[in-house]
């Protein structure tokens, strides 16, 4: 590795922490020369996290966070292992575990929030604007994934409500639409499918300024990891998984019902309110059970959740509405 | 081929055919199949059934390219008995895993979702090919005839190669290299067959003259 200036050095070079430790220990156990060599490696990293401000955001760095009453409890944590290597984030390749070997690619600094559409005027948020916003929070949320797997996460970040506040939406705004990241020279598995990106997801205005609904910096007290949508992202624990942008790049505040992926990709599976619901299956599976995620084969099965189980919390948001139909 | 060459062989492939399912047995005694075992014990199963009916597929072509490759033959047998094993071990996962061994739950899968009609309808398919897989049932059937049932495999593996398409997610193409592989497997029996025609036909003009 060359010594270049600091701002050189694009936060994609930075060696990823699970590597970083792999070499921490092969240096251990390697022969002297090898040592040196290594030795001259770390000593350049060592220099970009004094000099550089982006060494911040490393994907592992401890967060400071404060408690939360808006945290799950009474249930057992999915392990850091598999929320970390069993994604779906399909620019970065098709398979679970494509992202974590391949979302190293994705620059998280410099990085920025558009704020357009419906709001007083536009607006760009820096990510070190975002992350000072509010307190961090520790969250446990129930994660059920529309494949009928599901985790137990403890997220680290604020509620959306509290950046929205920022934006100042109009009173036209009904909508809020959430862009992730999209650049195919760096996403290169991106065309493994036919999905057209970037990837697109939206709420209700009411949906989006539900407290449970989460602007989402962190996991297990750290950084979020660049496959799990570092370095912001949605996390709407009453929906299927995919609601839940990752890699946030634009807020649009919109009048309409904006168009997003999964639905416009094939929409008698994916409603646009695909709120977890174990009365309304999937064309193709039951969603009235899931399998959890990290326990054995025969032990995984259990009752899916209206709401994911946060029904006392969300479910006066749809009072009257047939969830059958938007489903 | 020499006697212990072709043991050696028919050792290699049993070792290999066993190994995706010692792989899970392994996976399962150690509590190692990842992080969600039941999926990964479908899809294995699955994408192995479907990669053992594509090897069996290829014999019969592959064989015909050269008079040498004649000794192919004795592997068919138990390459596509294995892909009828993993096609077992398949239905095994969904009826106790998915299903839960529920009837009724079973039934609503098959009448309402067509990736899994179609699983069960190829799975089904490979169950009078397996019966009849034995030398005893060859002799009683008739060579003429066994030989139109066991054209069911081209069935069976036309319908797993469309039940994996309907099962993964819109714009994912995952299945399409099994796709290409087996259609070009299927193309090439009658393909091969007009060209050894043509041959034989040539060969009877140059006689002729």
């Amino acid at each position: 590795m060359l010594i270049g200036k600091p701002s050189d050095i694009p936060s994609s070079a930075i060696t990823p922490k699970e590597q970083y430790l792999n070499r921490r220990r092969f240096l251990r156990g390697a022969i002297s020369g090898a040592v040196a060599a290594g030795a001259a490696a770390v000593g350049a990293e060592r220099l970009a996290e004094v000099f550089s401000p982006r060494i911040g955001a490393l994907a592992g760095t401890k967060l400071e966070t404060v408690k939360s009453p808006l945290t799950t409890t009474g249930e057992e944590l999915t392990p850091e292992e598999y929320i970390t290597h069993y994604n779906n984030f399909y620019e970065f390749g098709v398979d679970k575990d494509q992202p974590a070997k391949n979302a190293g690619a994705l620059p998280i600094r410099p990085w920025t929030i558009k704020v357009e559409g419906k709001v007083a005027k536009p607006l760009t948020f820096d990510i070190d604007t975002l992350l000072k916003l509010r307190p961090l929070e520790d969250r446990v949320y129930r994660h059920r994934c529309v494949e009928a797997w599901s985790m137990v996460i403890p997220w680290v970040g604020y509620s959306l409500s509290e950046f929205i506040k920022q934006c100042q939406p109009l009173a036209s705004a009904k909508y809020v639409q959430f862009l992730s990241y999209y650049d195919k020279r760096v996403e290169k598995w991106a065309s493994e499918s036919t999905i057209s990106w970037p990837y697109s997801e939206g709420l209700r205005m009411d949906e989006a300024m539900h407290p449970l609904a989460l602007l989402t910096f962190g996991l297990y007290g750290e950084v979020l990891p660049n496959q799990d949508g570092a370095p912001v992202r949605i996390v709407v624990p009453w929906k299927y998984g995919f609601k839940s942008a990752k890699s946030i790049v634009a807020v649009r505040f919109l009048d309409k019902q904006p168009s997003t992926t999964w639905n416009d990709q094939a929409p008698n599976e994916y409603g646009f309110y695909s709120n977890v619901n174990p009365e309304v299956d999937h064309p193709r599976w039951s969603q009235k059970t899931e399998r959890r995620v990290g326990l054995p084969f025969y032990s995984q099965r259990r009752t899916t959740l209206m709401f994911n189980g946060y029904g006392d919390q969300v479910a006066s948001l749809y009072t009257g509405m047939n969830l059958k139909k938007n489903f | 081929m020499k006697r212990s060459t072709l043991i050696l062989l028919k050792t290699l492939t049993w070792v290999a055919c066993l190994w995706p399912v010692g792989q899970l047995a392994w996976g399962a005694v150690t509590n190692s199949l990842g992080a969600d075992p039941t999926a990964r014990i479908a899809l294995s199963t699955g994408y192995t059934t479907l990669m053992l009916l594509t090897i069996t597929l290829a014999i019969t072509p592959v064989r015909r390219l050269s008079p040498g490759l004649g000794w192919l033959i004795k592997f068919r047998r138990l390459l596509g008995l294995f892909a009828f094993f993993y096609g077992s071990v398949h239905m095994v996962t969904y009826v106790a895993l998915y299903a839960a061994f529920d009837v009724n739950a079973m039934m609503a899968d098959i009448a309402k979702r067509r990736f899994i009609t179609m699983g069960v309808a190829a799975w089904l398919l490979l169950v009078p090919l397996a019966a009849t897989s034995t030398n005893w049932a060859i002799r009683k059937l008739g060579g003429k005839r066994w030989n139109r049932l066991h054209k069911l495999i081209y069935v069976a593996a036309v319908c797993g190669v469309i039940h994996y398409w309907w099962q993964v997610k819109s714009g994912v193409l995952a299945p399409a290299p099994f796709t290409v592989v087996i259609a070009a497997l299927l193309l090439a029996r009658p393909v091969q067959g007009w060209l050894q025609r043509r041959k034989v036909q040539a060969v009877a003009m140059d006689q002729a003259s």
